[in-house]
């Protein structure tokens, strides 16, 4: 009991010393200080090199508007979907219709945030390409096309199946967290009432519901900002490649075997922070300015028709289903095709062979993957626990600025701060270690799992551990015996997202593991540039097919444990 | 040397200058027997080596040539005990700044990176910086089969003495990838090419310069293009001189792009994927620099069956690819073992076999024992594979810093 | 004898009720009343030492000449039944009595005395079942049970039974009061409703 204040300090100190570090660690030669290549005194040169740089405007230009683009749009669509999936009473046959449709789309959805970005981006790539799928089942139903069209989809230079890819993955994920932020403001009983009131479903939502859901998810629009800004396996499979985004120069300097162009990369990194935070700030700024703007909107009155845009939302959402299940189906397919040409629509000659020639690197680096993911998400559990139980025991209530801190990891570039550890790490000769590469996955793991663990954690009856303290049970054995059982859905859940997560992580497992370990996300990535879509369909597959069995388990087990327990299923 | 062990024999005296005999004689072999040590005896290194894991940095694009590393793996491990990894990286530069990136931080034993395949400019800037273990050639005993004559590259690297640095593996040379169902006429030179791409706009096109296939498209255009290709053999003397020898390159660049695929506004990020558009029939014409690679690719199902290859007329860039151990490595006796087994006859011609990788042997036949020789002999030649006589002259690859010059021009005018 | 002596509370220092004294005997139940927010819940969280902190409270709690005020909420052995059954969902109704028997209990004693337990409210056989799958009255009952089971000193009753229908009731607070009489466990009754109170029979305090 009185190791519980350990917990939240713990996961502050893990948290708050090395990012602290990190951005310290890649600032210093962004300065012109880096001992080791001969930089010893602080300027500006690096700074000025650059802005100088050709490629910079672009690539800024690039980065600015795929991230907030691929923002808006998730956000917009996840709000569109969101008003037609709470809807709770629907009546008539049309409508009854449009209900078993909006419970596949709900059902689909949720789990498409299980598969991690890269192996959905794989897919997407293969999906849209100009000799892609997409395009053979037109030119076979329609066109009859011999070689490819021209056209300029993946890797267009304006990002926009960049921007797509984002999406596909952004928007189930801005939906979940609408949807589970819906019954703290009882957004039900408000849509009753405008629709008593006579407004449609979908001006009772916007002008009702969204004012109110909005302020609990802009930390999590937050994070889907800058992750769009900064991601890095995205960009490289489906965004443009001269010039390419910000993340995806700054890698390539890293890269450089001149090895001054380490200061630049440290100089772009600090900038991505800034255009980072100029983003949000901007963001922040539109929001307050579009309230402004449309505050008249809210009470001017106009009601709108009863059921407009169902049609586009359910459509919509069956849209994003499908391209999410053909991208990941697509994967499939070419881990079991040996020759698939193109016009060809379904693979010319099948086999097992891509399979069993990768089988030894499948399992280890499966097994790499699976023991990172494991320990990972267990240590957070523990930490999170942890840090939950204090919170009650001492009856400590979570304050905003903690919140912050939590999501802190999510809204830093990845990029920015994992360049200044592996600079750190090299020094104290930690890097390549297993422990720093699982504390660089933990660092994005434990925000994840809180998020998802902690309102179902405070929502138990708080009556359940007050009774079993009264018939003798200590705290640790309400712990155990009471509150960890009745949680082990939310609990399971909670693991199999941290797990996706860390399955995920492509510049951690890069930069802390030092090129030592390879996990199905790297091993995808790198063969993505190798091209061969049939070992890219194998790693791709499998990338998607672990968060997804994980999910399952989740839901799985404690429908088992609990078959005879009508109330927990 | 007898009496030492006799001591049955007479006097005190005697005893003594046996004891001395004996103190002498075993100082003798023991001082013989360091210096052997020191010599690094094959012997003793493959006993150091036993039990070791060699991280090999590799280029991981292709999957023929990750398969045949996968078969190495194993041969190294039934022979020699050394657990082989293959660390696939995207390119080259990543594993050597990772080195220089220890060095700086003072990490001298236990590095990362074991081995490291390794050419060219790669090559130059370890050697520059005193990242690489050896010289160590001379130690392994397969080196001796090498053909040095034939095959000058093996020798130097881009016109840059190895000195026992890196060890050779394998030889390529630039050659041109088509697809003969769709194409009927090749170009034979590199203005013909300029002439086929306006017949045929957006057929064409060549990685980014970034890439190794790409700077050699550029350096072989130079070296068509330019009044005297003999002053690529050294570093480049000035930007004037660097302006004028480049010159025409520009200018049938200028010309060449808007008729490439995108019009020249996006080039392949690598060899790999340009085959891949080639697979895809976006293309009909890539580069390849492995004459065999394109009867491997379609053994593989990576290539159409009526892929081919041509060259140019008047010869094209070859060079050698070779392994490196950097001065870090804890298990650099491993990492020899690996470069010794590469050079291995046994290796090479799996190798060399057009169902496996196709890459051409840095080994002489002639060296090779009766037996060896009817076996390489008896390897297929592939499909699509030109036959020796057919590949054309064998230009050498311009020195490094015109390399690393004309990458940057390349961006600075093309596009970041 | 479970005695308070001037047990005051208050929360963001408004006082909800000061010097609150009162003595129960063994067997003895005795009833506080008052309207809805006077503070008889939290009077029996305060006891049980189960007080969200935004309270602040003074005063004595002392059960058998021990004062409780410093033990933590498992060490004061005090029985507590809410409105609400709270059967613990996710263990059967055995598994729920099994709970509150103390560990020093081994196997088969254990077993035993949750047979009887179920016995005593005719319930038996019932060992397996799904709490859920309990009727309302028949989940009072086993809540009854586990709450007796742990082996309270004392008993406190935060009105349960107002979510029972009137036919129910009657013979709910019979069994009830019966066991506090039975078990000689000083018991306080927290209630709104004046039937209950005057069912108690013991003395009736006014918040």
């Amino acid at each position: 009991m009185r190791l519980l204040p350990a917990f939240p300090f713990l996961t502050q100190l893990l948290f708050l010393l090395p990012i602290a570090a990190g951005l310290f660690g890649v600032l210093l030669p962004a300065l012109g200080y880096l001992p080791d290549l001969g930089g010893d005194k602080f300027h500006f040169e690096v700074f000025r090199q650059l802005l100088e740089h050709p490629a910079l405007p672009h690539a800024v230009w690039l980065t600015l508007f795929s991230g907030i683009a691929a923002t808006f749009i998730s956000l917009s669509l996840a709000i569109f979907l969101a008003t037609m999936l709470s809807r709770t009473s629907l009546s008539g046959n049309k409508n009854n219709r449009m209900a078993s449709l909006f419970v596949i789309v709900r059902r689909g959805l949720i789990p498409l945030i299980a598969v991690p970005h890269a192996a959905m981006a794989l897919g997407l790539a293969f999906l849209v390409a100009p000799s892609g799928w997409l395009v053979r089942w037109f030119s076979f139903l329609l066109m009859g096309w011999e070689t490819p069209p021209e056209w300029v989809t993946v890797q267009d230079p304006f990002g926009l199946s960049l921007i797509l890819g984002l999406v596909l993955k952004e928007t189930p994920y801005l939906l979940l967290m609408i949807l589970a932020a819906l019954p703290q403001i009882r957004a039900q009983e408000y849509i009753r009432i405008g629709q008593s009131l006579g407004y449609g479903n979908l001006r009772s939502w916007l002008k009702l519901v969204l004012p109110q859901v909005y302020p609990l998810i802009r930390l999590p629009v937050f994070a889907v900002l800058a992750f769009s800004l900064s991601v890095v396996d995205v960009a490289l499979i489906l965004g443009p490649s001269t010039p390419p985004t910000l993340s995806v120069l700054i890698l390539r300097w890293i890269d450089n075997p001149d090895l001054s162009f380490r200061f630049l990369a440290s100089a772009g990194a600090v900038l991505l922070l800034l255009l980072t935070l100029g983003a949000l700030l901007f963001w922040r700024v539109s929001e307050w300015l579009l309230l402004q703007k449309w505050r008249n909107w809210l009470s001017n009155g106009k009601r709108g028709n009863r059921n407009e845009a169902q049609k586009l939302a359910a459509l919509s959402g069956l849209l994003l289903l499908g391209t999410a299940f053909l991208s990941v189906l697509g994967l499939a397919f070419w881990s079991l095709s040996l020759r698939w040409p193109y016009p060809y629509v379904l693979p010319q000659r099948w086999t097992s062979r891509n399979w069993e020639r990768h089988w030894t690197s499948i399992q280890e680096t499966s097994f790499t993957t699976l023991e990172l993911g494991v320990i990972a998400v267990l240590i957070a559990l523990i930490l999170v626990v942890g840090c939950l139980e204090n919170e009650q025991w001492r009856r400590v209530s979570f304050s905003f600025r903690s919140q912050w801190l939590l999501y802190l990891p999510l809204l830093i570039p990845q990029a920015t701060f994992l360049l200044g550890i592996q600079i750190l790490a090299v020094r104290l000769e930690m890097d390549g270690t297993f422990l720093l590469l699982v504390w660089s996955h933990l660092l994005f793991v434990l925000p994840y799992i809180f998020l998802t663990l902690a309102d179902p954690w405070r929502n138990l009856d708080t009556r359940f551990p007050q009774i079993g303290q009264c018939l003798g049970a200590s705290p640790l054995r309400v712990l155990f015996r009471i509150k960890l059982p009745l949680l082990l859905k939310p609990l399971l859940v909670a693991a199999a997202v941290g797990f996706a997560v860390s399955v995920s992580q492509y510049l951690p497992t890069l930069f802390a593991g030092g090129g030592r370990f390879a996990t199905l996300t790297t091993e995808a990535v790198s063969y993505a540039a190798g091209a061969d879509r049939r070992v890219i369909g194998v790693y791709g597959f499998l990338q998607a097919l672990f968060p997804w069995i994980a999910l399952l388990l989740a839901l799985a087990i404690p429908h088992w444990r609990f078959r005879n327990r009508a109330t927990l299923l | 040397m007898n009496n030492i062990f006799n001591y049955n024999s007479a006097t005190e005296s005697e005893t003594m200058s046996k004891t001395l005999n004996f103190i002498i004689f075993t100082t003798l072999f023991l001082l013989l027997s360091s210096f052997s040590v020191s010599a690094n005896s094959w012997e003793d290194i493959s006993k150091k080596a036993k039990g070791q894991t060699v991280y090999w940095n590799a280029w991981g694009g292709s999957e023929e040539i990750n398969s045949y590393i996968s078969w190495v793996g194993t041969r190294v491990k039934e022979d020699y005990g050394v657990t082989l990894k293959h660390v696939k990286l995207a390119s080259t530069a990543d594993a050597v700044s990772r080195v220089l990136a220890e060095k700086a931080a003072g990490r001298t034993t236990n590095g990362s990176v074991d081995l490291i395949w390794i050419n060219g400019e790669n090559f130059a800037k370890m050697k520059e910086n005193g990242l690489l273990f050896g010289p160590f050639t001379d130690n392994l005993p397969n080196f001796k089969l090498v053909d040095f004559s034939g095959k000058p590259t093996t020798l130097l690297d881009f016109n840059l003495p190895v000195e026992g640095y890196e060890a050779p593996w394998g030889m390529a040379k630039f050659n041109f990838v088509f697809d003969s169902a769709r194409v009927s006429e090749t170009p034979k030179s590199i203005p013909e090419l300029l002439q086929w791409s306006k017949r045929h706009p957006g057929r064409f096109t060549y990685p980014h310069v970034t890439d190794f296939l790409g700077s050699t498209f550029i350096m072989q255009a130079l070296i068509e293009l330019t009044a005297n290709p003999e002053v690529l053999n050294r570093s480049v003397k000035s930007e004037v001189e660097f302006s004028k020898v480049t010159a025409p390159l520009w200018s049938y660049l200028n010309q060449l792009h808007p008729l490439l695929w995108r019009s020249g506004n996006s080039f392949p990020s690598s060899s790999s994927v340009q085959q891949q558009m080639l697979n895809d029939s976006e293309l009909d014409i890539a580069l390849s620099f492995n004459p065999s690679a394109t009867s491997a690719a379609i053994a593989n199902g990576s290539l159409t069956e009526s892929a081919r290859t041509f060259v140019l007329k008047k010869g094209t860039i070859g060079n050698t690819h070779f392994v490196g151990i950097p001065f870090n490595s804890g298990s650099s006796e491993g990492a020899m073992i690996v470069a010794n087994f590469l050079m291995s006859p046994e290796a090479q011609m799996e190798k060399q076999n057009p169902d496996i990788w196709g890459d051409s042997t840095v080994l002489s036949i002639t060296k090779l024992s009766a037996q060896q020789q009817q076996k390489f002999k008896a390897l297929p030649l592939g499909v699509a594979t030109l036959p020796p006589e057919k590949l054309g002259p064998t230009q050498p690859n311009p020195h490094p810093d015109w390399k690393n010059q004309l990458s940057t021009e390349w961006q600075r005018r093309y596009g970041q | 004898m479970l005695k308070l002596e001037n047990i005051s509370l208050k929360i963001d220092g408004n006082p909800l009720f000061s010097k609150l004294n009162l003595e129960v005997n063994a067997g003895q139940v005795k009833t506080v009343m008052g309207p809805s927010g006077c503070g008889k819940s939290s009077l029996l969280a305060h006891l049980c030492g189960t007080l969200p902190s935004v309270f602040q409270t003074s005063g004595k709690i002392i059960l058998h000449e021990k004062t409780l005020d410093d033990l933590p909420p498992h060490e004061r052995k005090l029985g507590i039944l809410f409105q609400d059954d709270l059967l613990f969902p996710h263990l059967s109704v055995g598994e729920n009595l099994a709970f509150a028997l103390p560990a020093k209990i081994r196997r088969h004693e254990r077993h035993d005395k949750i047979e009887q337990a179920l016995e005593e409210i005719e319930l038996s056989g019932m060992h397996e079942r799904d709490p859920a799958s309990l009727s309302g009255g028949q989940r009072a009952r086993v809540a009854l049970m586990r709450t007796l089971l742990a082996q309270p000193v004392a008993l406190l009753l935060d009105e349960p039974f107002s979510k029972l229908d009137q036919e129910l009731r009657g013979r709910f607070r019979k069994l009830v009061f019966a066991h506090a009489v039975k078990n000689r466990l000083p018991t306080l009754l927290v209630t709104h409703d004046h039937a209950d109170a005057q069912a108690a029979g013991g003395d009736i305090i006014a918040l």
